[in-house]
């Protein structure tokens, strides 16, 4: 298995672009008008999970878009995922 | 490098797509019944479309020297038309001994409402009823914990379901431990937005093992890259994994489920 180093080596160049795309992405959201939705509260949600300590930042962050709930829902309304969940209000 | 696509919707790609898995080694594709894309307007739409997926399909594939294999029933993105749901579910036994079918699936859940889980129940039953495998599609992005967690429980429910004999397909972090503990396999699907990228399926394999596992592509009419498993392998060499390793995954592990299917033919053997 690699060492720390070669994950490094191998990896480092694509998360940092990908983390600036994502830093981006949200200053694109503080520059527009408008309000945002839970989508963008889920998001931050999900950022905090990268400040764990644990590796399991992809299941944690996975688990912060997700509904929380067990039962099912009375009717489907729509076929598509949006990427967060709503909340039971608006589920 | 040998590789076996487990779960494409061959239907909706380019007979070109299919000579480019052959070049870049796939040796079978498995195609399990899908939404069209667009909700179909009667129970006559589905037989034709079973007459795709058990006549025509395979003709095209084995153009190729592609083996193709297939499972039928109504998706659970149709599934809340009840009375659709039970006229599909009546002609699915016709197609049940054509020579390519391995199973019942892509069944499942995708917004997890009351009717599709009365769906599901009713595929299981057809299942349970004639000793069919079982492929599982399990919900997209905030509804796959809940809906992986609820059609666990439904499998575990029916004591004629074994979980050696059931794929829960797209599983991700948050998900493929519960179907693994429970005895199931899991598919990783390769999707460049949604699902697994490469990279993380190689990481869960790395945390999890590579027992009752397998990646796919999951190609069809959306965002999808018909050759992300031989791009998978790809990245797994680069992360130092052995032809044994990846060949258990992307070759071996496919046979190991389907071959209890008495249809299934291992492709060395044809």
């Amino acid at each position: 298995m690699a060492d720390q180093k070669d994950i490094l080596d191998l990896y480092f160049l694509d998360a940092r672009a990908r983390l600036i795309d994502i830093a981006a992405f949200l200053d694109r959201v503080d520059r527009a008008d408008g309000g945002t939705d839970f989508r963008h509260d889920a998001f931050r949600r999900a950022l905090k999970a990268l400040e764990s300590g644990q590796a399991d930042r992809a299941e944690k962050v996975l688990l912060a878009f997700s509904d929380p709930t067990d039962e099912p829902i009375p009717k489907a309304i729509t076929k598509a995922a949006c990427g967060a969940w709503p909340g039971a209000d608006n589920d | 490098m040998r590789y076996i696509e487990p779960h494409g919707h061959m239907v909706s790609r380019t007979t070109d797509d299919y000579r480019a898995m052959a070049m870049a080694g796939c040796q079978a594709v498995c195609e399990p019944a899908f939404w069209a894309g667009f909700d179909r307007s009667s129970a006559q739409g589905f037989y034709d479309y079973f007459c795709q997926l058990t006549q025509h399909e395979p003709r095209r594939a084995s153009m190729f020297g592609l083996p193709h294999y297939t499972w039928l029933c109504i998706n659970p993105k149709e599934s809340e038309d009840l009375a659709l749901a039970d006229e599909v579910l009546a002609i699915i036994p016709e197609f049940m001994d054509s020579s390519n079918v391995l199973g019942i699936g892509e069944i499942g859940l995708n917004k997890n409402s009351r009717n599709e889980m009365t769906v599901l129940e009713k595929h299981i039953d057809l299942a349970g009823s004639s000793d069919q495998l079982i492929l599982v599609h399990t919900p997209h992005l905030e509804d796959k914990r809940k809906g992986t967690r609820l059609i666990l429980d439904v499998l575990k429910s029916d004591s004629r379901i074994r979980p050696e004999r059931c794929i829960i397909d797209h599983v991700e972090e948050h998900t493929v431990k519960m179907v693994l503990d429970d005895g199931f396999w899991a598919g990783m699907t390769l999707y460049p937005e949604t699902k697994c990228t490469a990279n993380r399926a190689i990481d869960i394999l790395e945390v999890y093992g590579n027992e009752r596992i397998w990646m796919n592509s999951a190609c069809d009419w959306g965002i999808s890259v018909p050759l992300a498993v031989p791009q998978a392998v790809q990245e797994m060499k680069r992360r130092g994994n052995d032809a044994q390793y990846i060949d258990k995954v992307v070759y071996q592990n496919p046979i190991e489920f389907m071959s209890q299917s008495p249809r299934f033919t291992r492709p060395e053997g044809l």
